[in-house]
């Protein structure tokens, strides 16, 4: 068996979930594909993904309410164990990164990260991944009975629903938690989340000011339906919420049209976004590196450039 | 008490990286302590100034190159350094495995460790080298205090920024906004050419790497490099949504 870890929020599977449910059904890796729901109340999760997977797996337990890297290694671990999953697929987020490397060592397992394919070869597992700050990709081959993956937002495409499959509720041992969250800063947004948009505008700290970030990028944003970015330096200002950030400390993104209004472009940003579809840069400095990323750039003032775009994009 | 922080080298983030035969070649390249080590370093300093009694040990694990990265460390103000030479690739979780037997053998309790390091864009270090301890961990941390044995700080989860408390030991991971790394100054440097480096080889360990890496390349994506002027916004932005609308055709 694949077993896919479900990844979701407010209530819904994430995209991320439905695509590493493509990746385990393309991977060649011999067996179903489970998928596995940890949480608290999530039978309607657990019924979602029911859609995606001949088998689903649900730990629901008031204690894996919140998520915790120690719960969630410990369940996974357990239930892999359990099932005799030969794969498991976890999703590239924050968290999946952060709890994966226990359960590989838990289950003394190889742990390949944030893959953008993935196929079973003679009987090992191959894997691209991108390396160095997102410029090279590497090719890595895992062996074992049990390999753990995490998989890259937006590299698979989406699976497709089917015929309902078996939903079947496991119990888990869970340890204590030991990481005491005293305070949580979240930061909603009605927005399309980043790393499921296939528009992207971002902005740096050629917008001036935290007023004409709105002015520019946001409003640049609805106009188009996108998700809101941002770099490392109007985070750190205090401009814009964490949540949004692009780069090696932020999130990595992979749109179809990625819009970068006064953004420089640090090899930190760029490894963010740099294998975005199509790349449009607006920044007064015609030697940016930005630009050397870009499809289409526009060298001016944002807010003379954006207000006309927008003009445009009305018309 | 005793730190451990952990040592990449990696290509100065200036520098491009370069390919011979399938894979990156590092042998004529400008190579640094990683920013996000230097972070692990200056935290563990801050600790120890804000009255932490504790020994700083710094430890790399790779080519005998790695001493340079190390000398850093111990010229910002490590105390020592452990040095576990190889040429052998080791992936997260097999290195995770030396780092946690030198974590045992130098009874540390905190250990500082990258959030994801400039070389293989790895995030997992930390959290294994965490499970094979059996300790806690906090990733993305950019903010700590200790008060008795708890850590309190800050770090980033999914999609919000959580405050947290854990009692040592633990292994804490980097980012940038934790600290700003300070300069090694002359006097440092020379006292830190006398700081001791213990030196062990691979064999002691008892790891083999559990990856195996089959190529590495680099792949361009052709970019249409359009250049407009925007001094003139409005013919600027026309020619922009033509581009978008026709040609790249990724808006309505």
């Amino acid at each position: 068996m694949i077993l896919v870890v479900a990844e979701y929020a407010n209530g819904k599977l994430s995209k991320s979930t439905y695509e590493m449910v493509t990746a385990a059904r393309e991977s060649g890796v011999a067996g179903p594909v489970g998928v596995l729901v940890l949480g608290s109340d999530v039978s309607s999760i657990a019924a979602e993904a029911a859609t995606v997977a001949a088998s689903v797996f649900v730990a629901d337990k008031l204690e894996l309410a919140h998520y915790d890297a120690e719960l969630w290694a410990a369940a996974v671990a357990q239930v892999a164990k359990a099932q005799g999953a030969t794969a498991v697929l976890i999703g590239g987020s924050r968290s999946g990164r952060e709890y994966s490397p226990r359960v590989a060592v838990k289950l003394e397992a190889p742990l390949l990260e944030d893959v953008i394919s993935l196929k079973s070869v003679d009987g090992a597992l191959q894997a691209e991944h991108y390396t160095f700050l997102t410029r090279v990709t590497e090719r890595v081959a895992a062996e074992g009975p049990v390999v753990i993956v995490t998989v890259k937002p937006g590299a698979f495409a989406k699976a497709d629903s089917g015929a309902a499959g078996s939903v079947t509720n496991v119990d888990v041992e869970l340890p204590a938690r030991r990481l005491k969250v005293t305070a949580e800063a979240s930061e909603k947004t009605e927005r399309i989340p980043l790393g499921e948009a296939s528009i992207v505008v971002s902005g740096g700290r050629g917008v001036g000011s935290a007023e004409g970030f709105t002015a520019t990028v946001e409003a640049l944003a609805d106009q188009l339906g996108a998700a809101v970015g941002a770099t490392r330096a109007i985070v750190d200002a205090g401009w814009r919420p964490y949540a949004e950030q692009v780069g090696q400390t932020g999130k990595t993104v992979q749109p179809k049209l990625y819009i970068a209004v006064g953004i420089s472009g640090a090899v930190q940003h760029l490894s963010g976004m740099n294998k975005s579809g199509t790349i449009v840069a607006i920044n007064k400095d015609k030697d940016a590196p930005i630009f050397k990323v870009a499809d289409f750039g526009i060298t001016g003032d944002t807010q003379e450039i954006v207000p006309a775009l927008l003009a445009e994009l009305r018309k | 008490m005793r730190i451990l922080t952990v040592i990449r080298q990696v290509l100065d983030a200036e520098e491009s990286v370069k390919i011979a035969g399938g894979a990156v070649d590092l042998a004529s390249s400008k190579l640094v302590l990683d920013t996000m080590d230097e972070y692990g370093v200056e935290e563990a300093l801050r600790l120890r100034e804000a009255g932490a009694d504790a020994e700083i040990i710094a430890v790399a694990v790779g080519p005998a190159r790695l001493e340079e990265a190390m000398r850093t460390a111990l010229a910002m103000g490590a105390d020592r350094g452990v040095l576990v030479e190889c040429d052998v690739a080791l992936d997260a979780i097999a290195l995770s495995s030396v780092l946690a037997q030198i974590a045992k053998a130098e009874a540390a309790e905190l250990i500082f460790c990258g959030g994801q390091q400039a070389d293989w864009d790895s995030q997992a270090l930390g959290a294994a080298t965490a499970e094979r301890l059996g300790w806690p961990q906090a990733t993305w941390t950019n903010k700590l205090s200790l008060s008795g044995t708890t850590l309190s700080g800050r770090h980033d989860a999914d999609a919000s920024a959580e405050s947290f408390d854990v009692a040592l030991p633990a292994v804490v991971t980097t980012q940038q906004g934790l600290n700003e790394p300070r300069y090694p100054t002359l006097p440092n440097i020379m006292k830190s050419k006398r700081k001791e480096v213990k030196r062990q080889t691979l064999a002691e360990f008892g790891v083999t790497p559990k990856l195996k890496v089959l190529s590495q390349e680099i792949q361009v994506k052709q970019r249409a490099n359009k250049m407009v002027d925007g001094k003139d916004a409005a013919a600027a932005t026309a020619q922009l949504v033509h581009f978008l609308r026709e040609e790249a055709k990724v808006i309505a």
